[in-house]
């Protein structure tokens, strides 16, 4: 199937959960520096659960439609559980063949998302010592 | 037209990789290989393999010749002299060699060194590293809104006494074709040697050393429909006044576990075995394009990017980058599409264009896009690859509905 599937474009042009959050306590940003992809993702965390979930950035339609879909996944989600997201279910949301080439454009967000979430509970174990 | 396609369908046949029925539009990046210079390569390993220099038998002695023989058939290619042409591994390694080796020992605390804008990172980073080492300067001159260089703002900077002006021959994002001669002079006037990088000239039209007048120049064998090695030319009082570059076996004169002497031109600067087969393919590969002729090939080549150029002007939502006089490549942008999807949808249809900062980032930044997409030509590319790729892109268009 081609990677620029309905589901993806749909995503591209009309990405869920774009924008920015008014007080997010997770802000995480990386980018691809080989293609110039970025993003942004920010959450707003209640009872150590996402609350709300806002991705920004600019790139690929690979690289924004993954984010968009994977803020969708997580939504909902405790903490801790998405730290525990892997590669596979990541791409398991992103329902094409992912060329080798462009895997990096896919989980962009995703590393972009778990890093930020890696540190807030890096930096709520240090608060509780 | 017509002619165009007749000439690159001549040339096509010679190209065993176009077996593979993919529209191969990257040959910037690399070139495919003629069978003539698979079939060099394939027997000297069958045939004449030996390692140079070394053994004093016959088989030694045939390998050593196939080697220097085709040193010497590069460098009556640029009209240079054998001791002048120094096989590196790429582009890369012989700029590498000119900082290190030459730049070191000349370059000193508050000097200077001009390149430009629109320079690969190959001959920006080695310039960077030891203007830091050296506490030196390194002056970048700025390109036009059109994509050429701004000979008055390079005139300008030159008033700073540059000690090396090292700029691109054509540029790999734009097209662009610099007055190699014109600015060697200019920059000799104020005093500056000059690195002329060759990579995306070499293969399209004729160079000539000693008609430019540079004092250095590079390119890569894999550009010019040759294997994965690499030419550095140096006029020989330059490289004769350099400390070598890498150091051990084959560059030596005489070594003791005190001191050593340096072998001579152009051994000094070739420490190790070499990549003999890859020099043995690279001058199959000279005397393949000198069989065509590198006027008819620049004819060819030009007449096929005007095709392109016009055809894609025509398209709505393409933003072309660069000059329209140019050789060998045309960057361009899709609308609002990110250039690795544009150059994925095309993927998708058989058609191989290059696609991200084309190892230009601070030229991306120039130009104010993080990426583009670029199609680059070869003797084997025809007006048909041009309209395949033509049509992939309208297809790029109707999926991103642009
Ligand atoms: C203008 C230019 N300079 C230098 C290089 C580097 O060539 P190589 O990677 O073979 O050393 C390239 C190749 O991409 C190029 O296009």
């Amino acid at each position: 199937m081609s990677m620029y599937a309905e589901v993806i474009l749909d995503y591209y042009r009309h990405p869920r959960n774009y924008g920015k959050l008014n007080h997010p306590q997770i802000v995480s940003h990386d980018m691809n520096t080989s293609c110039g992809d970025e993003i942004t993702m920010q959450v707003e965390v209640k009872d150590n659960m996402v609350a709300d979930i806002r991705f920004s950035g600019k790139g690929c339609a690979i690289s924004q439609a993954a984010a968009s879909m994977l803020t969708e996944h997580v939504m909902g989600l405790s903490l801790g559980e998405v730290a525990k997201l892997n590669k596979e279910t990541m791409l398991k949301l992103v329902p094409i063949d992912i060329s080798p080439m462009r895997l990096k454009c896919a989980l962009l967000g995703f590393k972009v998302l778990k890093l930020g979430v890696i540190k807030a509970l890096d930096r709520g174990e240090n608060h509780e010592n | 037209m017509k002619k165009v396609v007749m000439g690159a369908n001549v040339f096509r046949k010679d190209f065993p990789f176009f077996a593979r029925k993919l529209v191969y539009l990257d040959t910037a990046a690399t070139s495919q290989k003629p069978r003539v210079v698979l079939d060099a390569m394939r027997k000297f390993y069958e045939i004449s393999n030996a390692n140079v220099h070394r053994g004093v038998y016959g088989l030694a002695d045939e390998a050593t010749q196939l080697y220097e023989g085709a040193r010497k058939t590069i460098a009556r290619f640029i009209n240079a002299s054998p001791q002048e042409i120094v096989f590196v591994r790429n582009a890369t390694e012989g700029i590498n060699l000119v900082a290190q080796a030459w730049g070191r020992a000349n370059i000193k605390k508050g000097e200077t060194i001009l390149i430009t804008q629109m320079e690969h990172h190959s001959n920006i980073v080695p310039w960077q590293l030891l203007v830091k080492e050296k506490g030196a300067n390194l002056l970048v001159a700025t390109i036009t809104k059109a994509g050429e260089l701004d000979v008055l703002a390079f005139e300008k900077l030159l008033e700073k006494k540059p000690k090396l002006v090292a700029f691109t021959h054509v540029s790999n994002v734009l097209g662009t074709v610099n007055p190699v001669k014109e600015l060697t002079a200019l920059a000799h006037k104020a005093g500056a040697k000059v690195l002329v990088d060759a990579c995306q000239s070499i293969a399209h039209m004729h160079v000539d050393v000693r008609n430019l007048n540079c004092d250095f120049l590079v390119f890569s064998g894999h550009k010019l429909y040759g294997p994965f090695v690499g030419v550095l030319y140096g006029k020989k009082k330059l490289l004769e006044e350099m400390p070598p570059f890498l150091c051990g076996g084959d560059m030596i004169k005489e070594v003791s576990f005190e001191k050593s002497s340096w072998n001579e031109l152009p051994w000094k600067f070739e420490a190790g075995t070499p990549d003999v087969a890859g020099a043995v393919g690279l001058a199959a590969a000279v005397f393949y394009l000198e069989g065509i002729g590198l006027a008819n090939v620049e004819r060819q080549e030009v007449e096929l990017v005007e095709y392109a150029f016009k055809k894609l002007q025509k398209i709505k939502a393409v933003q072309i980058y660069g000059p329209k006089t140019r050789a060998g490549v045309i960057s361009f942008n899709l609308g609002d599409m990110h250039a690795h999807d544009v150059s994925t949808v095309l993927d998708e249809q058989g058609v191989c264009v290059r696609s991200g900062h084309h190892c230009a980032q601070p030229l991306m930044g120039v130009l104010g896009i993080p990426a583009c997409a670029r199609i680059s030509i070869g003797v084997y590319t025809t007006k048909e690859d041009i309209d395949k790729f033509l049509a992939a892109l309208q297809k790029a268009k109707k999926v991103f509905r642009l």
